[in-house]
């Protein structure tokens, strides 16, 4: 009985050290995200990192997803008479939803992963301590600028994917029943306003700092040598998406309510 | 801060202890280290001598006792007051911790670019200078991973005296590099004392490199310091883990 009741306490007690500990890390990095002087130098290094490199593959999963939905939701339409809608319903699909959560998730993987495993390797070589030891402080030089960057890079990344989105589902509806280019976009963003828009792409730059915050903090904790790197790397991703899922459904209530 | 002054030692423990777990690694340590001086500190694997280093620099913090860096007071110290204390201390680990995204130029520059106030062309001649004083001033655009073990331990010491500390803390420097490699290492740190006059505190396994730069000897067993003075007196002791330390080491 003892023991079953350890069996039980001994993970609940992990995990509420696990946030309590995370709070703190979020807590200073927001510090030093807003404390002089900012490191502009490195800043600039992870948003291109981060934001740039990310960028074909993002693309990729936009334009994918553009062509996918074009192709699955034209028969279910045609049904009912009402493929002419098929432009609007790409549009919206994407830009409101779509687009932000496929960002969220191919981002959390290819940053996410990256971040973890880059700081869990400084950490477990002693660079962290290095820093540190050199009157550095690591949240500010190396969690704070990849937070930021991860902030600032998701809307970008999102509006790509809903720029390529909607371009290959233009393609996959030309090559199945021609139609042009201005015709689509016309029909396409017929009743869509900045408010169908801007909250859905702006909700990523929470998903950004999700992706930070998490990697960065499990990078940092990094314990065991190169197993524990693999270990940071892999709930990096892990934990992000699964915050970011969980951020979206709230995020997607709060947007409805309030827009 | 409180300023350090001439007479105060760069470094003084007193009463330091720490556990993990249930382990206690170091009980009741004890020492002040004298300006200009090699201090080595000795003892077998997993006695708690980096960990040793770690606490001083406040990396870790100790579960008692109290540590004094460089004139400040650092389990009292604000972060700030540590950073001061920290940027008069250079620390050498043991896998030497070159930053790998930098080129072995940026990781001597880096500590500059933080905290002097250099222009650029001053800390370009700096930063050739101090890799000139480790013989490590043609690979500048080398990354870490490119270069041997010895020479990352080359360009980690170019980098922990680049602000000109009053201590450098040496973690096993010469773990793991052939003999030839380890002398001109060891030379490096008896350099470091004769031309700069700069305390250190060199923690290694290594009983013949600190036969050839220790001032002074200190070897922990069992968490305690068993031992404290010169190496004509180490030689001397009749204590049975120093006379089988020193025999297995002969």
């Amino acid at each position: 009985m003892e023991d079953d009741v350890l069996a039980f306490v001994k993970p609940l007690r992990s995990m509420v050290e696990w946030t309590g500990e995370l709070g703190q890390f979020f807590w200073r990095v927001t510090k030093a995200i807003f404390s002089r002087p900012f490191e502009w130098a490195e800043f600039s290094r992870q948003l291109d990192a981060i934001g740039a490199r990310s960028l074909t593959l993002v693309a990729l999963a936009g334009a994918a997803t553009g062509a996918v939905l074009a192709l699955q939701t034209r028969d279910s339409l045609a049904r009912f008479g009402a493929k002419s809608m098929l432009p609007a319903v790409i549009v919206f699909s994407l830009v409101k939803e779509t687009g932000p959560i496929i960002t969220g998730l191919v981002v959390s993987g290819r940053v996410g992963a990256g971040i973890g495993a880059e700081l869990g390797s400084m950490r477990v070589t002693e660079q962290i301590d290095a820093m540190e030891a050199s009157a550095v402080d690591p949240d500010k030089y190396l969690a704070a600028t990849r937070v930021l960057a991860c902030i600032v890079a998701m809307p970008l990344l999102t509006i790509a994917a809903d720029f390529f989105g909607i371009l290959m589902g233009w393609v996959a509806c030309t090559l199945a029943d021609p139609v042009p280019l201005r015709l689509f976009l016309s029909n396409g963003f017929h009743n869509v306003t900045f408010s169908d828009i801007l909250p859905p792409t702006f909700k990523t730059a929470i998903f950004g700092l999700i992706i930070g915050v998490v990697s960065c903090f499990q990078g940092m904790r990094t314990r065991g040598g190169t197993e524990g790197v693999g270990r940071s790397a892999t709930s990096s991703v892990v934990l992000s998406s699964l915050f970011i899922i969980v951020a979206d459904v709230l995020l997607v209530q709060l947007i409805i309510t309030f827009f | 801060m409180e300023q350090q002054t001439n007479l105060e030692p760069p470094i003084a423990v007193a009463g330091l202890r720490k556990s993990f777990g249930t382990q206690t690694v170091l009980d009741g340590i004890t020492f002040e280290l004298k300006s200009g001086e090699v201090t080595c500190v000795l003892g077998r694997s997993g006695t708690g001598k980096s960990v040793l280093l770690r606490l001083v620099i406040g990396l870790e913090m100790p579960d008692a006792g109290s540590i004094r860096l460089a004139g400040c007071d650092i389990l009292s110290a604000s972060s700030q007051e540590l950073n001061e204390a920290r940027k008069k201390v250079g620390f050498l680990f043991q896998q030497s911790a070159l930053y790998d995204s930098m080129s072995i130029e940026e990781n001597v520059a880096f500590p500059l670019r933080r905290h002097a106030k250099l222009s650029n062309a001053e800390r370009h001649d700096r930063v050739h200078q101090l890799l000139g004083s480790v013989g490590m001033d043609r690979d500048l655009d080398k990354m870490p991973s490119d270069i041997s073990g010895g020479m990352r331990k080359r360009v980690g010491l170019a980098r922990a005296i680049a602000l000109d500390p009053v201590v450098v803390m040496f973690d096993e420097p010469t773990a793991g590099l052939d003999p030839v490699t380890a002398a001109e290492i060891a030379k490096l740190i008896v350099d470091l004392r004769d031309q700069r006059h700069i305390t250190s505190i060199v923690v290694t396994h290594d009983v013949h490199t600190a036969r050839t730069i220790a001032d002074r000897l200190i070897v922990l067993d069992g968490g305690k310091t068993l031992f404290d003075g010169t190496f004509e007196e180490l030689n001397r002791s009749k204590e049975p883990f120093i006379v089988q330390f020193m025999k297995d080491a002969a």
